[in-house]
């Protein structure tokens, strides 16, 4: 259920009193609402669902893509 | 107050069959359609095989001819309008099954109140795309109907061409072990669409790939190379014309995913909106199929060709009682592509 | 998404899957909860490469197949209204109801709008003033804090032409539902990772306590799915009776919190019946007394609808995992994406759905 996606936040704007940000998935942009995230910047991942923001994410999450397989490699 | 249309709550009977918007999407409704309603009463010969365009003959010249009809919303979008789509449309028709397209015929119909500066630019896109391909429009007709009767503009085109090719390409001739080639990236012109639609509120930088795709088929037919199908890629997208190539052949496909190339702009509008590239409409995108042998020289041919820049050889023609068409998926599993349902709707989940 | 494409690879799927059948030494049942998770083991085929003896059930997290039919009755009545705009996601509007889908009353003259966002059926309530908007407020939590905003926003702006249709659903009381059951043969669960980027842990490492059983909460992307599963696996064979986190890069130990905040502040926990699974209490959400106003239930008088389901449809059966859709005698024949006689037929994350666009060959192959 529930297709969230990450994209990358372009703009940060006021509207009817709720943070919101324009975000850019990788050439379709959108407007975004970011009321349920505090400190977020431009330049920013957010995992987005029906035009919410629901977390921020770090860069470093997509390079290291399987934390649970390395473990094991490690074990071998 | 409350409902003014029911008195009760219960909700209304209605098993009356009637069309609905699938009927109108290029798969397997519009199939339907057409097998269970059209083809009993008006079918022949000629209009059962399905081709984009029919070839007749006529004091022993082949003639291909095609009729499309365009009600594209909204008319202007991003790399095109209805004017330039209702021409290179039925120019690809004819093109596909080896024809050079000569004449077009095109009828208007006009929503009460739609501005003619539009209509205007709408003419003007059609004179350059008819002088780009040297074909003639040579009869027209105009309607007028009231307002909210239809929405601005619909352009029916019907194309006239000579087929020049010996071996006319069909959709029912892939063989086994044939190779299957797509021209360019694929799922532009719908999604380019799709990112116009005001209440998703896109930015998108999609193009629509509406081209006519006559001078690129030229080349190849010009060239040494057999190729044994051509169809060009319109409703229902890639995975509909690779079933229909492997029904009318009575043969399977095999489809590497990661070799389809998509634009990533596109494929990420996919992921945005939940729905996927295979079954998106191009405008200006072709399937060939052709002995593996001549595959990589029918490659070049495109790769040589603007619009063919992207072109890649996507699989391969299987035995298969079945007509199914696989897909290896990019993490080495495989799943059935079927033709498409119905039109592709953006989902939450 | 060439973000996405390290969850992607190939490699690194082979990998997996040789580490899962290193690890595979007897027969394990493990149910997936999110629909979109069985979306992505179709579409990348990932059943197929799994040890035969891993068993991958399809569980209810489709909060489209699971909309009560009453529900979907009562959007269809709404919407044929003609002063009502009725603002829907995409994906509801095939979902049959007892005699028509909401795709057949648009046929009919129902004024319908596809949105992507909640916030986007706002705007067109403020854009025609002189329409009833509605807006269908489906989803479980990952989605009710969307839904929440759009009422307190719809509070705020004052708005008197807004309502919406709510049919929130809770995951935790639906797993809690398929364990009490005697028949359940699930042995561990892959979590809904959205979900829990919302509400966090905590509720499911109750669900782990009380039931004795591994939850490994799990991403959306082929390699999550096989981490997901790896781990499950790996636990199986340890005995292991623990929460595990897979999808560490969205979910935290807390969750989002003033996401939690705003459904507590819009919502109220209440009973629900769930399509081919029946009444489950306390396991949705419904406006609380603050909101009422804004119950198109209410203001449309649409609580008392006669509704006939299909007595030909399992879907109750599939989505608590004790059938797969190829076990269904209609599958594929009466029951098509077509003519589905039940939900799970019709969203694409409906097992039954997922089953017949992607794997219609083997089935037809293999009896």
């Amino acid at each position: 259920m529930c297709l969230a996606i990450p994209g990358i936040i372009e703009e940060i704007y006021m509207q009817d009193d709720i943070t919101m940000a324009k975000v850019n998935f990788q050439g379709i942009k959108r407007s975004v609402c970011l009321a349920y995230l505090t400190d977020i910047n431009i330049g920013d991942y957010v995992l987005v669902h029906v035009g919410f923001a629901l977390k921020k994410l770090s860069h470093i999450d997509f390079i290291n893509a399987n934390k649970l397989i390395n473990v094991d490699s490690e074990l071998n | 107050m409350s409902s003014d249309v029911f008195n009760s709550c219960n909700l209304p009977i209605n098993d009356q069959a009637c069309i609905s918007l699938g009927h109108g999407s290029g798969g397997k409704l519009s199939s339907n359609l057409i097998n269970e309603f059209f083809l009993p009463y008006l079918g022949n010969e000629i209009l059962n095989e399905l081709e984009d365009a029919s070839v007749v003959t006529l004091n022993q010249d082949n003639i291909a001819v095609s009729i499309d009809s365009f009600v594209v919303n909204p008319i202007f979008f991003p790399g095109g309008n209805i004017g330039s789509l209702s021409v290179h449309g039925t120019i690809n028709d004819l093109a596909v099954r080896g024809a050079k397209p000569l004449f077009i015929a095109a009828s208007f119909i006009m929503e009460e109140g739609f501005l003619l500066e539009d209509l205007t630019k709408i003419i003007q896109a059609m004179q350059l795309a008819c002088r780009q391909n040297n074909v003639k429009l040579i009869t027209a007709d105009t309607k007028v109907v009231n307002k909210g009767d239809c929405d601005k503009i619909f352009i029916t085109t019907s194309g006239i061409g000579l087929v020049t090719a010996n071996d006319i390409p069909s959709v029912s001739k892939a063989k086994v072990n044939n190779n299957i080639l797509v021209s360019g990236d694929i799922g532009r012109h719908g999604m380019a669409i799709m990112a116009t639609r005001e209440e998703f509120e896109l930015e998108s930088t999609i193009e629509s790939d509406s081209a006519s795709l006559y001078s690129l088929i030229n080349l190849i037919l010009a060239s040494d190379i057999q190729v044994n199908c051509l169809r060009d890629i319109t409703r229902g997208g890639l995975a509909t014309v690779l079933n229909e190539i492997a029904m009318a052949s009575g043969i399977g496909i095999v489809i590497d995913e990661s070799q389809i190339p998509i634009q990533t702009n596109v494929a990420a509008l996919g992921e945005i909106l939940g729905i996927d590239p295979l079954y998106i409409a191009c405008e200006g995108r072709f399937v060939a199929v052709v002995d593996e042998i001549r595959a990589q020289d029918l490659l070049a041919i495109m790769h040589s060709h603007p619009l063919g820049t992207n072109a890649a050889i996507i699989g391969k023609v299987v035995d298969d009682p079945d007509n199914n068409v696989i897909a290896k998926t990019i993490i080495g599993g495989s799943r059935l592509v079927d033709t498409l349902l119905f039109d592709e709707l953006p989902r939450i989940c | 998404m060439e973000v996405l494409r390290p969850f992607r690879d190939e490699i690194k799927a082979k990998s997996l899957i040789d580490n899962i059948k290193a690890l595979t030494t007897k027969p394990v049942n493990i149910m997936e909860v999110c629909g979109g998770q069985t979306h992505t083991i179709l579409k990348y085929g990932i059943e197929d490469l799994l040890p035969e003896n891993i068993k991958l059930l399809h569980g209810p997290g489709c909060p489209v197949c699971v909309t009560s039919l009453e529900a979907i009755d009562m959007a269809i009545n709404i919407s044929l209204n003609k002063d009502v705009i009725f603002c829907t996601y995409g994906d509801m509007l095939r979902v049959p109801g007892s005699s028509m889908d909401l795709f057949k009353a648009k046929a009919l003259g129902a004024n319908l709008k596809i949105v992507y966002s909640p916030l986007d059926a706002l705007k067109v309530a403020l854009a025609n003033p002189c329409k009833n908007i509605v807006f269908f407020a489906i989803g479980f939590e990952t989605t009710a804090p969307a839904n929440a905003m759009l009422i307190l926003q719809a509070k705020k702006l004052n708005l008197k032409n807004f309502f919406v249709l709510c049919h929130e659903v809770l995951v935790p009381p639906i797993i809690a539902s398929l364990l009490e059951s005697k028949e359940s043969n699930v042995q561990a669960f892959l979590g809904p990772g959205h979900v829990c980027s919302v509400m966090g842990l905590h509720e499911y490492e109750h669900l782990v306590h009380n039931y004795q059983l591994p939850i490994v909460v799990t991403g959306f992307e082929p390699l999550d799915i096989l981490e997901g599963i790896y781990a499950c696996v790996q636990q199986l064979n340890n005995n292991g009776v623990r929460l595990e986190n897979q999808y560490t890069r969205a979910v935290t130990q807390d969750g989002n919190i003033p996401a939690q905040q705003a459904i507590k502040d819009v919502f109220e926990v209440c009973d629900r019946k769930w399509r081919g699974l029946g009444f489950i209490p306390k396991s949705g959400l419904s406006l609380n007394s603050q909101f009422k106003d804004f119950d198109a239930t209410i203001k449309f008088k649409v609580d008392n609808l006669d509704i006939q389901e299909s007595k030909e449809c399992i879907s109750g059966e599939i989505l608590r995992g004790l059938k797969k859709p190829y076990e269904c005698e209609f599958f594929g024949t009466k029951c098509t994406p077509l003519n589905p006689l039940g939900a799970t037929m019709v969203s694409s994350e409906g097992a039954c759905s997922a089953y017949y666009k992607y794997r219609q060959s083997k089935l037809t192959a293999s009896p």
